[in-house]
């Protein structure tokens, strides 16, 4: 039995998660504030300039950079296996995404090919590394955990398969090479990136988060032997039909082969919260229901964004994405971090200075209660008045989006109040 | 083989269990309750960090060789539990519920992920190396249950 990767050390130093952790939200600030001007073009339909570099926004300069920072932490602790060279990896993943997600945001909104080549390299240097130490990671974790260990293995191939093909069609419109069926591979480019990558790797999550945290029951052993693995197939079977002429009949087994998994996910996390034995209040659970209920949405939204005629179709289009992305993975990070920045603040602070438990801010004082609801309110107001924006005249989503703005503001001011503390209580971010 | 996962888990439930009484009654400020509550949460604790301190980790240092490593991580975070632990005692003393709900919220996450890495890996690891030891796996039972 190989024990050479079996750590429990809490690697990475606070730093390497924490610079992740506390710039994503600019990137939700600038996503709600470009928004603004552009709201004509992107309401209107996924397909535009204006609404492809928004996502990418979201996507990466807010997902990807809260996620690689999460996934630093969680390895060693889910999998018993942290990531090689963290450090490193850690740094250009930071460099590669603060400075890659808005350039390519911008090449594509605005259709600048050099914006793009910086971009694509910028974003190669974060995500190759990271790829790579992740393949690393997993091929060491001890042949324990096995759930755990696949749903990671499925999320490491959504993101690899996602950063490809990303990598194909942003070559391809910079004129690096041809691009073949540019239309069908943005569709597989994104089902892998949002199915593949952040919805696996959230499902492989809260298969431990969501027991751990507010003491439910734990998922039905079925569903977690079996739920990402089917997920994982549909989407190969989603990504094969995707290739094949259109029909109206593909389309419908692409949505109840992905449907159903992600619908048994939502109501199978809504029930065990409902069963939870921690019945205190809990600000990560709330963000938890409202990310469920948003992920719900978009599931009932699917046949419209499928089948409608236009202009319904590029409007369902377009509620469905801002439901997964901002009403789905958006919230249920913000809920994350609430939890893992606290936390790890208090844990470096204390295992530094070994103090007593006493004499340093706990989880409660990092970030209080009142403070993280504040931003939850904020969010779940933006969503309410953004939601609606594709059906509704273009001027009208400004409101929604200037209070996006100001939760975004709201999450990096709570974040960045635990960092202050951890450094005036003597911890070391290095 | 399995026995020592199966144990030491189904004691994380029941000290789960009696972490969410004790911080209920807490958060409805019933200090009676409170108090009766905690004691029996931190008895449970203090049973199973022995336990595993006394019993499970040298017998698993002894069949691994791996002295510094996981073991040694896991004694840290029970150190750091036991610190909690005292704080939060002393907020139950002082009827102070805000400062045991922050020391509270602070220590199942402690706790959480200190036993998402005992249940995921260091158990099934110590059933491998150690399943065949039914003295030990009698011993922690009766540290863990006392009569």
């Amino acid at each position: 039995m190989s024990q050479a990767g079996l750590s429990f050390e809490q690697a990475p130093p606070l730093g390497a998660p924490l610079r992740l952790f506390l710039i994503a939200p600019w990137f939700l600030i600038a996503a709600a504030l470009a928004a603004i001007p552009l709201a004509g073009d992107w309401t209107a339909n996924r397909w535009t300039p204006a609404a492809l570099g928004l996502t990418h926004l979201l996507t990466l300069g807010f997902l990807g950079t809260a996620m690689a920072g999460a996934l630093l932490q969680m390895l060693p602790v889910m999998i018993g296996s942290p990531l090689p060279k963290v450090r490193p990896v850690a740094w250009l993943a930071y460099l590669g995404l603060a400075l890659g997600s808005p350039l390519l945001a911008a090449g594509l909104a605005f259709g600048l090919p050099a914006l793009l080549d910086a971009g694509l390299i910028a974003l190669s240097i974060a995500w190759l590394p990271f790829l790579a130490a992740g393949a690393a990671s997993l091929a060491r974790a001890p042949a324990l955990a096995a759930a755990t260990r696949a749903g990671m293995r499925h999320a490491w191939l959504g993101l690899a398969v996602a950063v490809g093909l990303g990598l194909y069609l942003g070559g391809g419109l910079t004129g690096l090479w041809p691009l073949h069926r540019p239309i069908e591979l943005t569709r597989l480019h994104a089902a892998w990136g949002l199915l593949g990558w952040v919805l696996m790797l959230i499902v492989g999550v809260a298969y431990h988060v969501v027991p751990m945290l507010q003491l439910t029951p734990p998922y039905p052993a079925g569903m977690t032997r079996w739920l990402t693995p089917l997920l994982f197939a549909s989407l190969i079977v989603y990504s094969m039909l995707a290739l094949l002429p259109g029909s109206p009949i593909v389309d419908l087994a692409a949505w109840l082969a992905l449907g159903a998994p992600i619908a048994w996910f939502a109501f199978a996390t809504l029930r065990i919260q409902n069963r939870r034995r921690r019945k205190l209040p809990d600000v990560t659970h709330d963000f938890w229901r409202l990310a469920m209920a948003c992920l719900l949405l978009g599931l009932a939204l699917a046949p419209m964004a499928l089948f409608a005629p236009e202009p319904r179709h590029g409007q369902a289009q377009v509620t469905l994405g801002l439901a997964f992305i901002l009403g789905f993975a958006v919230t249920v990070v913000a809920g994350m971090l609430y939890k893992i920045v606290p936390f790890l603040a208090w844990f470096h602070l204390q295992a530094q200075t070994q103090a007593r438990a006493g004499t340093i801010p706990n989880m409660k004082e990092m970030i209080p209660d009142a403070a993280a609801r504040r931003h939850l309110k904020l969010h779940a107001t933006a969503l309410l008045l953004i939601l609606p924006a594709p059906w509704l005249p273009a001027w009208l989503s400004a409101p929604g989006l200037l209070l996006l703005a100001a939760s975004g503001y709201a999450l990096w001011r709570n974040l960045h109040r635990a960092r202050r503390l951890f450094l005036q209580y003597g911890g070391r971010l290095g | 083989m399995n026995a020592i996962a199966k144990l030491l888990t189904a004691d994380h439930d029941h000290c789960d269990e009696l972490f969410a009484e004790a911080e209920d009654a807490t958060a409805k400020q019933d200090w009676d309750a409170a108090a009766r509550g905690f004691a029996d949460f931190h008895g449970a604790m203090e049973r199973h960090l022995a336990a595993e301190e006394a019993t499970l980790f040298p017998a698993f240092e002894a069949r691994t060789g791996m002295q510094g490593g996981p073991t040694m991580v896991m004694r840290a975070e029970h150190e750091q539990m036991r610190g909690l632990l005292e704080q939060m005692r002393a907020a139950v003393e002082r009827h102070n519920d805000a400062g045991y709900l922050g020391l509270s919220e602070t220590l199942l996450m402690l706790m959480q992920q200190h036993n998402m890495k005992e249940e995921q890996i260091l158990y099934p690891m110590s059933d491998q190396v150690l399943g065949d030891d039914a003295a030990l796996v009698e011993s922690l039972d009766q540290a863990i249950h006392p009569a």
